[in-house]
């Protein structure tokens, strides 16, 4: 697995830009009902390179697969609209050392990404260096570009770094694409779910199941900070906060709570868990640290306080109350003083999780039978709702804080079949709400961050 | 912009929309029947028609029904029923555990796990609290009719173990539970 993460940068930033330009920018916070037309040319290969990365991976062009990895991203923004390859007059190669600016500008294309993939063998291991460039179309330049050579199994990996840095070159933010998500992989009857951790990137591939599923998971969640997750099982007939390290497999129980403990969550700076603990018919929001092993009760009231989200810079802590009589949304300081409800619109709040980006709550509401995505200002102005649905909830942020992954389920028939859970991803704007793709129904999803190197 | 562009981006949306919709067209799942539940008073309600049957089987929110209830032991029910995000028990329900408390009294060597259930319409962590409360409350109830607390564990499974996969008022009161179940 490590060796897998190991990307080697050889020469990162090859090729500079040393223009500022304001013909190709794309404002993302509102919904972008007019995508910008952009080409992505197949990554070409020499037929050495060919021959041998087929001998690797059993792919016959790598470089059109890379290719179609950043399209896909790209066109599943919203932002982007990625043109047909048919309608492309210059060749590949050709096209990767200059382009012909009035050919592309002809298919009204407006940005150009082009690339190339060659084997290589350092210290007799095969490798692949994928070297890419974004032309800008209207201004006849290029304006950012790298390479990077790694094991070729990383390939895909590639594919999502160009993909982050086509984006944040166009619309001023960071990426998400070299990104995974962990969820709840759901199978069998409803009355009966067989559930096991798995994660997959954040397009739907490479998927692998942690758990064998002989006891009940739920909600994981990543460490901000590396590859750790902490999640709950039912190990034993004992539900628990777990933390797991995905790399290595090993996992182990967090604290010695003398009751259930339940809806983990990460502190920013990864070093400690808030999670509830329930006992006696009291469920109260507790935190560990997971250096010094010290654990704190941080509410102290006999209604239910649950599923607890730190703000970024881990000062404050939302959390869902039903000390109202219903669940409700409220902020508390890290140390579980000055506690005030924020939510005070119809209906009933929940799941409350603090935006990367510090200034929104995500939050799943009950109202009226429906259940609704939405998000609300830190002291609960601005509600806003993004989507509506029979059963949904469950939401969680992409690093950059602009998309939200829930998950959704739908209502049975007569006969109590039909019954499905699912993936979906929505933007802040409210509009590009998407399936998101998985092997089996799927719940709890969990977003991570950037990937390192 | 140009207007056959914006109408392009517009055929596009709607083609992604309607490839949405395929996906999320699910394939049914099939459910499991309950083995241990059939009753003669299950086979009567069912010939009622549908409200008069909601009605028997409901007071309110609360299940009041039989169609799914096990025993912990002969004549003695092994679940009681919650409204809507209520811990409180009912009448009936205070009744059964009075019938299993008395039935544990006279098994003495018996413990027991209580498992707290709640219905699909709520978010999974706060369930699992309620779940939790709930179970808490037949535990107590139990101990105020002298079953001692170290023969009984709670275990909550929020929503997770419905007994109901039905979408609709009467599943979801079915799902709303506590159930004593023998641990050894």
């Amino acid at each position: 697995m490590r060796n897998k993460l190991l990307l080697l940068y050889v020469f990162c930033v090859l090729l500079k830009p040393n223009i500022s330009y304001s013909l190709v920018e794309i404002d993302i916070t509102r919904g972008n009902l007019d995508p910008l037309p952009i080409s992505v040319s197949p990554f070409f290969s020499d037929e050495i390179s060919k021959e041998k990365i087929k001998k690797n991976l059993d792919i016959d062009n790598l470089g059109i697969e890379i290719s179609k990895v950043i399209e896909n991203n790209l066109r599943k923004t919203g932002l982007f609209e990625t043109l047909n390859k048919e309608s492309f007059l210059q060749k590949p190669d050709i096209a990767h050392l200059k382009p012909r600016f009035e050919d592309w500008a002809l298919i009204k294309s407006q940005v150009l990404i082009t690339g190339k993939v060659t084997s290589k063998i350092i210290n007799e291991k095969d490798y692949i260096r994928i070297e890419f460039k974004l032309w800008d179309v209207l201004g006849a330049k290029m304006v950012d570009g790298f390479s990077l050579t790694t094991v070729p199994t990383n390939w895909r990996r590639v594919g999502h770094k160009i993909s982050d840095k086509v984006y944040e070159r166009l619309t001023g933010e960071s990426g998400y694409f070299d990104t995974r998500i962990i969820y709840v992989s759901e199978e069998g009857p409803k009355t009966q779910r067989v559930k096991k951790l798995a994660i997959m990137d954040q397009d739907g591939f490479n998927t692998k199941y942690l758990t064998l599923g002989n006891e009940l998971v739920l909600t994981p969640r990543f460490n901000p900070t590396n590859q750790m997750v902490t999640y709950l099982s039912y190990f034993r007939n004992m539900p628990r906060v777990y933390l797991l390290n995905i790399e290595t497999g090993k996992q182990e129980v967090v604290g010695d709570f003398p009751g259930m403990t339940f809806a983990p969550r990460f502190s920013p700076d990864g070093k400690k868990i808030i999670m509830s603990l329930a006992k006696d018919g009291n469920s109260e929001i507790w935190v560990r640290n997971l250096e010094t092993n010290i654990q704190q009760k941080l509410t102290d009231h006999p209604s239910i306080d649950t599923s607890p989200s730190y703000s970024p810079d881990g000062k404050y802590i939302t959390f869902n109350s039903d000390r109202s009589g219903y669940q409700q949304i409220y902020v508390m300081r890290s140390d579980g003083s000055k506690v005030k409800r924020i939510s005070f619109g119809k209906g009933i709040y929940g799941t409350p999780v603090w935006s990367p980006r510090g200034d929104l709550i995500a939050f799943t509401k009950l109202h009226k039978g429906k259940f609704f995505i939405g998000v609300m200002r830190t002291d609960g102005s601005g509600e806003r709702l993004l989507t509506e649905n029979f059963y949904q909830e469950a939401p969680s942020w992409s690093p950059n804080g602009r998309i939200i992954i829930f998950y959704r389920e739908t209502k049975t028939d007569d006969k109590g079949e039909g019954f499905s859970a699912k993936l979906w991803s929505i933007d802040l704007t409210g509009y590009n709400e998407r399936l998101v793709k998985t092997e089996t129904d799927a719940s709890d999803p969990s977003w991570s961050s950037l990937l390192g190197n | 912009m140009n207007l056959s562009k914006i109408l392009k981006n517009a055929f596009l949306v709607v083609i992604f929309g309607l490839i949405v919709t395929a996906c999320a067209t699910k394939k049914s799942v099939k459910t499991t029947t309950e083995s241990s539940s059939t009753t003669t008073k299950e086979a009567e309600t069912q010939k009622a028609d549908p409200i008069e049957k909601l009605d028997a089987l409901m007071q309110g929110d609360v299940y009041i029904g039989s169609d799914t209830v096990g025993e912990l032991a002969s004549g003695v029910p092994d679940r009681v029923f919650f409204a809507t995000n209520e811990t409180i028990l009912t009448t009936a329900s205070r009744e059964t555990l009075r019938k299993q408390a008395a039935w544990l009294r006279q098994n003495s060597n018996v413990t027991v796990v209580v498992e707290g259930h709640a219905d699909e319409r709520g978010t999974r962590e706060y369930n699992l609290a309620l779940g939790e409360r709930r179970a808490n409350a037949a535990k107590d109830y139990l101990m105020t009719y002298g079953v001692s607390s170290d023969r009984i564990k709670v275990l909550s499974y929020g929503k997770e173990r419905p007994v109901d996969s039905g979408s609709n008022p009467l599943s979801w009161s079915k799902n709303r539970r506590s159930v004593t179940v023998k641990a050894n």
